[in-house]
């Protein structure tokens, strides 16, 4: 398994060159640039400013500046907030995006799947469909009405929590963020595994399991469980890199510190280097997070072996 | 025993309640800033949330008044030569945060900076007025040939290209501050972080987490220290305009500086002893380009500027308290008397209305030829509601307006090649004289005249405002600039802006003004 693992890390070399190329070229295809505004430049002005930032150049030329850049872990200079490199930047906000997304990770894998499981056991009943009726609604409902709702009823009407702000990463600060990115995911993870464990429940294995007559928990908990959160497993990896990248609804409303907003506002600002900084670091994260998915296919499914 | 146990207990207690003391003492001012700074850095400022926070740390020579009118700062008294291009400042004693006196050479220092083409700054241009500025900015200069000159520590001499009523309210700008020459080649781009920062204004910087605040302190070495109550300011950086909202409903913020415009009803209703609605200088209008067909005729730009009945857009569709205009330059601005009113202004919508389809019809266009056009707008809610407003109104008139959205960076990019027939346009003043708006519609403006209005009679006009020395004569000569520009609309003005925000009325000192400036120096806080 340790070799199938290094071999793996290996392959994300090229891949991920291969995502940093396009997208170098593709966000560079887009109309507009970085000092495009409504208080359009002076031509010499706008010259001064593309040659302080190497933008002047060929794009050719350009690239492999940073591609020779990036070797040396050096992502540049932040087009936009300039008092910052993007190394600055992006370390000063993933710590809290990581929090959040990983315990709102935690938080829908506990929750989600002890719902999906109750649903499935109770399949059909006056439990079964409220949680799927409210997990349908956990999906539908977008977290731009979620989050603005949570801090309306819990930090005004009720007082309870700040409605925003980070208060220096204090806890109080951090749960709505939380179970607003918590909620769609406990959501998804309820429905999946109410929809494998219905499955497993009927095999042949949990069937053998309990004319055996062992103890309905027992079957439910280390048979059944095993085999049905296998697609639970593989959606896990990239929703973790999705909520620990940060989303930029959340952040924005919350006002969390985290790299959410620089997803958006970074490719709408066309701050270059922000854009690479961050792209790269999700590559990074969904590559590393689908290889663990897979090594953990090996520990739970006897069926896969690698070599 | 007991005794000595009673004391240090009494001795604690007594710490506690002086030190709770101190903390309550501390005035901290929280604003909910509507945007992230770019930077400390004055030369790389040019969003107005960020120069929000400069001002509070840097003081120009000349420096926002508690009215947002300009007053002395780091030049405690001015000459001015007769022919209007010399002006001699006297520098303040006055010193950087590190002890450090201010001389004149920071000044020269500064904008020699500024102006260098390898610095990069976007705003350099602000400074071109002064003799040199723009050699140096365009590389055909060395720094030496700004005409800035230290004649002692305390004397600043500025050569101006021309006599420019405007310059002193210019000085109030980033662009014209002082950086602590010292500082800066000492710690290069690194010289604006909290541990190396030295500033010559009330306030310091002590923290910046981004995406999260901006938090300053006062300065004790600030020339005028004694006057100045607040001791801390929070900027927190809130995109999101719901969410200052929802903060300062909460007591976490004492000023939000903007609304969420949808819901003004509410905040009406609810919490009209903290909304502030003012005039802010500033236009938003639509923008013809008026030297490619269908627009190179005056009547189809004026028909269509016409047609707009802008007070259905400012009482129906905004409702948020902004102005119907009728002229480019607005109401109340700088050195400047009434401005030009277009002349159907006053006139019943339906009667200009009428007038309008006329000019269209002598145009030559009518049901058998219709108008079509395309009216491009960047994102934002308020920019659709409007194109669409206008849509329908030219629907009456026979016009088929095609709406065309992009993203900011698109738009501006696209309008300065010109590629568009009408767009959504607006312009804040960066000083406040009417020049910073008619300058829009010159021809040596170049790409930022979207237009391409090219009248040989505006141009001309407002070369000679640029050589008249007498305020009085200068106003009447922009004025017949303005004149020939409503005659001509090359952009149909649609509103006024106005500045939008929530102050608590804890808050003491705070006094609306057209610039939209509130330096905390002269703030206060209800205890």
């Amino acid at each position: 398994m340790l070799s199938y693992a290094l071999r793996r890390l290996i392959t994300t070399i090229p891949t991920l060159f291969v995502i940093i190329t396009v997208a170098f070229f593709m966000m560079r295809l887009a109309p507009g640039g970085p000092f495009d505004s409504d208080r359009a430049l002076p031509p010499e002005i706008e010259k001064n400013i593309m040659a302080a930032y190497d933008l002047d150049k060929p794009l050719v030329e350009q690239y492999f500046l940073y591609l020779g850049r990036i070797l040396t872990a050096d992502f540049g200079p932040s087009l936009k907030i300039r008092d910052f490199s993007v190394g600055e930047l992006i370390l000063s906000g993933a710590p809290a995006s990581m929090q959040l997304g990983l315990s709102a990770i935690v938080l829908a894998l506990v929750i989600g799947v002890s719902l999906g499981t109750l649903a499935a056991l109770r399949q059909n009943t006056g439990a079964d469909f409220s949680i799927m009726t409210v997990s349908m609604i956990g999906i539908a409902v977008p977290n731009f009405v979620m989050a603005p709702f949570l801090s309306l009823v819990f930090g005004i009407y009720l007082n309870l929590l700040p409605t925003s702000g980070w208060g220096g990463g204090a806890l109080q600060y951090k749960i709505m963020p939380i179970i607003a990115l918590a909620l769609p995911q406990i959501a998804y993870v309820a429905r999946l595994t109410r929809g494998s464990m219905v499955e497993v429940l009927h095999s042949n294995y949990v069937r053998t399991a309990r004319a055996k007559g062992l103890r309905e928990q027992l079957v439910v908990v280390r048979h059944a469980l095993k085999g049905a959160i296998m697609p639970v497993v593989s959606y896990l990896g990239p929703a973790t890199a999705a909520v620990m990248t940060g989303s930029v609804v959340i952040e924005s409303i919350f006002g969390v510190p985290g790299i959410g907003t620089y997803f958006v506002n970074a490719a709408l600002n066309r701050d270059y280097p922000l854009v690479m900084g961050v792209v790269i670091i999700y590559a990074v994260l969904i590559m590393l997070l689908n290889l663990l998915v897979d090594l953990l296919y090996a520990v739970l499914d006897p069926k896969v072996r690698y070599v | 025993m007991l005794l000595k146990n009673f004391k240090r207990v009494a001795l604690g207690v007594g710490l506690a309640v002086a030190l709770t003391g101190t903390a309550q003492a501390e005035k901290v001012l929280r604003v909910g800033n509507d945007g992230e700074p770019q930077s400390m850095d004055p030369h790389y400022i040019s969003t107005v949330q960020t120069s929000r926070i400069s001002d509070d740390m840097t003081l120009g020579l000349l420096t926002y008044g508690q009215d947002g009118e300009p007053i002395a700062g780091a030049a405690e008294s001015w000459t001015i030569s007769e022919d209007g291009k010399t002006y001699t400042f006297k520098i303040r004693d006055h010193m950087w945060s590190d002890g450090t006196p201010v001389t004149a050479h920071d000044f020269v220092y500064a904008w020699q900076r500024i102006l260098k083409p390898d610095t990069g700054a976007e705003y350099a241009s602000l400074l071109y007025i002064i003799e040199g500025a723009e050699d140096v900015n365009t590389g055909k200069g060395g720094p030496e040939v700004l005409a800035a000159e230290a004649v002692d520590d305390k004397t600043l001499r500025v050569q101006l290209t021309a006599a420019a009523p405007y310059f002193l309210a210019q000085l109030t700008h980033q662009t014209a501050f002082p950086v602590p020459r010292h500082m800066v080649e000492k710690h290069g781009r690194d010289w604006t972080k909290p541990e190396n920062i030295v500033v010559n204004g009330p306030y310091k910087l002590v923290n910046w987490t981004p995406n999260v605040s901006t938090e300053l302190v006062k300065n004790d070495k600030f020339y005028d220290a004694e006057n100045v109550a607040i001791d801390r300011v929070i900027y927190y950086s809130m995109e999101d305009r719901t969410a200052i909202q929802k903060r300062f409903r909460a007591g976490e913020i004492d000023v939000g500086r903007d609304i969420a415009s949808e819901q003004i009803d509410w905040l009406r209703e609810n919490m009209a002893d903290s909304l502030r609605i003012a005039p802010y200088a500033g236009i938003y209008y639509y923008v013809f380009r008026s030297d490619t067909e269908p627009f190179n005729d005056v009547r189809v730009r004026k028909a269509l500027s016409m047609a707009i009945n802008r007070e259905v857009i400012t009482d129906k569709v905004l409702r948020t308290g902004e102005l119907p205009a009728y002229s480019f330059v607005p109401p109340g601005t700088g050195n400047y008397g009434e401005p030009q009113y277009a002349d159907w202004k006053g006139e019943p919508y339906g009667e200009v209305f009428e007038k309008a389809k006329g000019l269209l019809a002598e145009a030559g266009y009518g049901p058998d030829k219709p108008l079509k056009v395309t009216l491009r707008y960047n994102t934002s809610e308020n920019h659709k509601r409007i194109a669409v407003a206008v849509q329908s109104m030219w629907k009456k008139l026979g016009v088929n307006a095609e709406l065309f959205n992009t993203d900011g960076k698109i738009h501006y990019s696209d309008l300065k090649q010109g590629d568009f027939q009408v767009a959504r346009a607006g312009w804040i003043a960066d000083y406040n004289d009417a020049q910073n708006f008619l300058f829009l519609l010159e021809t040596k403006t170049g790409p930022i005249n979207y237009s391409k209005f090219g009248s040989e009679k505006f141009d001309g006009l407002m070369a000679e405002a640029g050589a008249v020395v007498d305020l009085g004569q200068r106003a009447k000569i922009l004025g017949e600039a303005e004149a020939v520009a409503m005659e001509g609309q090359p952009i149909a003005p649609i509103y006024y802006y106005v500045s939008k925000q929530l102050v608590s009325p804890n808050v003491v000192g705070w006094v609306d003004n057209a610039p939209d400036r509130h330096v905390t120096r002269f703030l206060d806080l209800k205890q």
